[in-house]
């Protein structure tokens, strides 16, 4: 006898329908599997026969064959295990598995018969509505994942023993049971459903950290708002404990706040990594991933060979904070240099091509000298050969995507003690949203949504200075021998800077305050010249 | 073959530093019978050990070779000037171990101008900075010669003061004369010969070892008539500097700093103990009884020409870097203004900015 059920499968961060078809017939009596199968899902055959045992089926010994098609996709992952055993259920007559048709099962199987868990639900069964499916059985455990889908009815499963039961249940009064069961409410009444739901989705945002925590570092705090407003790309230079990584810590609390797609498209990277929390499956925050520095290439970008996402893509939507940026492996941090351009990561493999999100702000924090102590004389003995060589670590390709650099001084004990009150993380989110917002306007039709993605012809049109900054400008460029590079960043920062003065014009103060943010390599790497500009020690 | 030939060769052996070379020649009384003399009969005589005795006897072979090399040292635009010669500077004669020949590139220092050693720690403070280098070039300016080490930090300083007023500086080497050491001090390096030379006692080619800076310190303060120390930190190179030229009977002058920093911890010490202090050129110069009718002093810019909050900004810095979130606080202007206004200010040269962020004012 035939039956056919559907589960799912994940390629990348998709979900990928897949059909479970079993066969029972006479013959030598065996259990066979075909359809391009990874190991873990070949394995299902025996998790598979000893669970139904052990939960109490008892079949004649016949030759079962369980296909999976699409034949030629790669499938792999755990989920399968559920959707096998009902079709091999369904192959016995336990049911009637057409009943089946709009519905989808995702489940490991434990040697008991349990259902346990599997990692990237909430991909899954947005693949599974999207292919027209009314219908998901989960796991107990994933439910409420599941339950993030609007207008998806979700049964949670406990173990085969209850599955059968629901499905024969179902079968004799398909039509009475279950009608009306969107969301799955109802189907507590006969067990299938945990009572504790929690809170409804989407879940409001909202952060445990605020800037009104942060005392002081005025100038760290401004230059942090001006980047995450052009979304640009950010460095913090300064010696340790002055607030780099607290100050980085809150940057998602003046992100714009995100819109649901946004917490959808976060929520299903991390249920793919299994990273969500049980009791709450869902990001309703921006992320701010901080990977330590001995963080390998393929950690960052995602891998293996059934690729997961990395840290770029649990970073996507928020923050990727590089702590330590000299420290980085040379080699994890070219990684970074394509998906800060096309804000998506791509691997390649030979079982296909995967395309991870990759849509994060980049902010970086270093030292500024080996022992972190300089500018201060007192404290720091390194040399100044020392010092560069330190920061030349820093791979120049990548700094020449950071737009904005500043510094973090240490902070005195008055100011940790002052009772002045700080902005609060509100305030400043508000004017940011205002510059995202007069962006959108300006972009509106265009591939690029940020002041800091600007091409040359771009920051011609939009970055104009009157004739005096002109004159201004072209003096300061020449006599600090800046590079082309630097020319267009400081306009796009100086653009965004004058967003959030609410200027259409480019002013003065706009520009000195860009120039003031103006990256490393010009600052720190100047060689000494004898007209004596600058380069000496404090 | 002549004298001098021989001195180089005797120059370059390996192992025979200045102080043996000088007893060999009192004892032997020219450099050619120096060459002729077996190793061995020179450890007899216990003016050298055995080892550098045999490396003495070893190095013989190279006569051909160290002619050959003397000869192209003019067409490398290098001079050897040796005690034999009239314009070996006669400072040096009244040194111990003296070098026999040291490497020229440009010109030796006059004899009969009064010369200056600006010295300092190389990790110096923008304070150190600004006045080695205002110092460089107020004396230079009066016609003395500044000379220094061309190292980083207050030597290098005391050099730029000096090229920046177009007077004679003179550079001494811990390296062979055509190794630019620091490689940042490159532009320096190849503008010193023009306006005064660069020296050094080690053949060309030497790289900078640790163990030759002690030796050319004693160079710097043997050809000046007084040395000023501009910042030096407790037991730093400087401090030997200066002791070596008090064994020399050179006057030691420093530069005073504030009690409590760490790189003024030297200077402080050595007028303490007696030194000279320096409030401005004007101390120096009356060391040398030069008479100007206008007193120099080492003063910050005039402010008459600023604007109200240019005033005020200027007002809340001092040589002491400030970190600008510092000046905001203190003018009471808003962060964003400060940054322009300080940018303009450095910009009219007012104000420097040492490290990104950090402001002093200028000399």
């Amino acid at each position: 006898m035939f039956s056919k059920v559907w589960g799912i499968g994940l390629l990348g961060v998709e979900g990928c329908l897949v059909c479970v078809e079993a066969d029972v017939q006479d013959g030598l009596p065996g259990f066979a599997m075909v359809g391009a199968l990874a190991p873990e899902v070949r394995e299902a055959q025996d998790r598979v026969r000893t669970s139904l045992k052990n939960a109490g089926f008892h079949f004649p010994p016949k030759r079962v064959t369980v296909n999976l098609s699409p034949a030629d996709v790669h499938k792999s992952g755990t989920g399968f295990d559920l959707p096998i055993a009902a079709a091999v259920l369904g192959a016995h007559g336990m049911f009637d598995w057409e009943e089946l048709e709009n519905a989808v099962m995702i489940g490991e199987l434990g040697l008991d018969g349990r259902i346990k868990p599997v990692r990237g639900i909430l991909p899954m069964v947005l693949e599974a509505k999207r292919c027209g499916k009314g219908r998901c059985y989960l796991p107990e455990e994933n439910v409420r994942e599941g339950r993030i889908v609007p207008d998806m009815e979700i049964i949670g499963v406990r173990d085969v023993r209850q599955l059968s039961e629901l499905l024969q249940r179902q079968n004799r009064g398909a039509k009475d049971d279950c009608k009306g069961n969107r969301n799955g409410g109802e189907c507590r009444k006969d067990g299938s459903i945990p009572d504790a739901f929690g809170p409804p989705f989407p879940l409001p945002e909202t952060y445990d950290v605020d800037y009104r925590e942060v005392q002081g570092q005025a100038l760290m705090k401004r230059a942090t708002e001006v980047a995450v407003a052009g979304r640009h790309n950010l460095l913090y230079i300064g010696p340790a404990g002055t607030g780099k990584t607290m100050i980085a810590q809150r940057i998602p609390t003046i992100m714009p706040s995100c819109t649901l797609e946004e917490q959808l498209e976060i929520t299903k990277v991390y249920s793919i990594c299994g990273l969500l929390p049980r009791e709450n499956p869902f990001m309703s925050r921006r992320p701010f991933r901080s990977p330590h520095h001995s963080v390998t290439a393929q950690a960052l970008t995602g891998g293996g060979k059934n690729p997961v996402p990395g840290e770029m893509s649990l970073a996507s939507g928020g923050v990727l904070f590089l702590d330590e940026l000299p420290e980085f492996s040379k080699y994890a941090i070219e990684m970074l240099r394509q998906p800060l351009e096309s804000h998506k990561v791509v691997l390649s493999r030979v079982s296909g091509r995967y395309e991870f999100p990759a849509d994060f702000m980049l902010v970086a924090a270093a030292n500024p000298c080996p022992c972190g102590h300089y500018p201060d004389r007192n404290r720091c003995r390194c040399s100044d050969a020392q010092i560069r060589q330190y920061l030349g670590k820093i791979s120049k390709p990548i700094l020449d995507r950071i737009d904005i650099c500043t510094e973090a001084s240490p902070v005195a004990f008055g100011e940790l003690r002052s009772q002045k009150r700080e902005e609060s993380s509100e305030t400043i989110r508000s004017r940011v949203e205002r510059v995202r917002e007069v962006q959108k306007i300006r972009f509106s039709g265009r591939k690029i949504r940020f002041n800091s993605q600007m091409n040359g012809e771009d920051i011609r049109s939009y970055c104009r200075l009157d004739e005096k900054e002109e004159g201004f400008f072209r003096e300061f460029y020449q006599k600090n021998g800046l590079s082309a590079r630097a020319y267009g960043k400081i306009l796009k920062v100086a653009r965004t800077i004058a967003d959030l003065d609410g200027a259409e014009q480019i002013s003065h103060s706009h520009l000195c305050e860009a120039i003031g943010y103006r990256s490393l390599e010009e600052k720190y790497w100047k060689t000494a010249d004898l007209s004596g500009q600058g380069r000496c020690q404090v | 073959m002549n004298e001098k030939e021989y001195l180089y060769w005797l120059c370059r052996t390996p192992s025979f530093g200045a102080v043996t070379i000088h007893k060999l020649y009192e004892r032997y009384g020219s450099f050619t019978a120096i060459y002729n003399i077996e190793g061995t009969a020179l450890a007899a005589e216990h003016m050298v050990s055995r080892e550098a005795a045999e490396e003495f006897d070893g190095w013989k072979p190279q006569l051909g070779r160290m002619k050959d090399e003397y000869d192209s040292l003019s067409e490398r635009g290098i001079r050897f000037v040796s005690i034999l010669d009239e314009e070996y500077p006669g400072r040096l004669t009244h040194i111990y171990g003296n070098p026999v020949g040291i490497y020229v590139k440009g010109r030796l220092p006059e004899e009969e101008m009064p010369t200056v050693a600006v010295i300092g720690a190389r990790n110096c403070s923008s304070y150190g900075f600004q006045v080695a280098r205002a110092l460089g070039a107020s004396l230079s300016r009066e016609g003395i010669q500044i000379v220094s080490g061309m190292a980083r930090g207050v030597d290098g300083a005391g050099h730029e003061g000096a090229l920046m007023a177009e007077g004679s500086t003179f550079a001494v080497l811990g390296s062979g004369v055509d190794v630019c050491y620091p490689r940042d001090h490159f532009e320096m390096y190849m503008q010193i010969p023009r306006q005064g030379g660069v020296l050094s006692e080690f053949a060309p080619g030497t790289r900078a070892l640790a163990r030759n800076f002690p030796m050319r310190n004693r160079i710097i303060s043997g050809l000046s008539d007084l040395i000023v120390v501009v910042e030096a930190r407790e037991k730093s190179g400087s401090l030997i500097t200066a002791e070596l030229a008090l064994e020399q009977g050179k006057d030691v002058y420093a530069v005073p700093g504030m009690v409590t920093a760490d790189l003024s911890k030297g200077c402080n010490q050595l007028i303490r103990q007696g030194a000279g202090i320096v409030t401005g050129p004007d101390d120096i110069l009356e060391y040398f009884q030069i008479k100007r009718e206008k007193k120099l002093k080492l003063r910050e810019k005039n402010v008459r020409g600023l604007a109200k909050k240019e005033k005020k900004v200027y007002s809340c810095l001092n040589l002491q870097p400030k970190f600008i979130d510092q000046v905001a606080e203190d003018s009471g202007l808003p962060l964003t203004e400060c940054m322009t206004i300080l940018l303009e200010l450095e910009l009219a040269g007012y104000v420097l900015q040492p490290a990104s962020h950090y402001y002093v004012t200028k000399l």
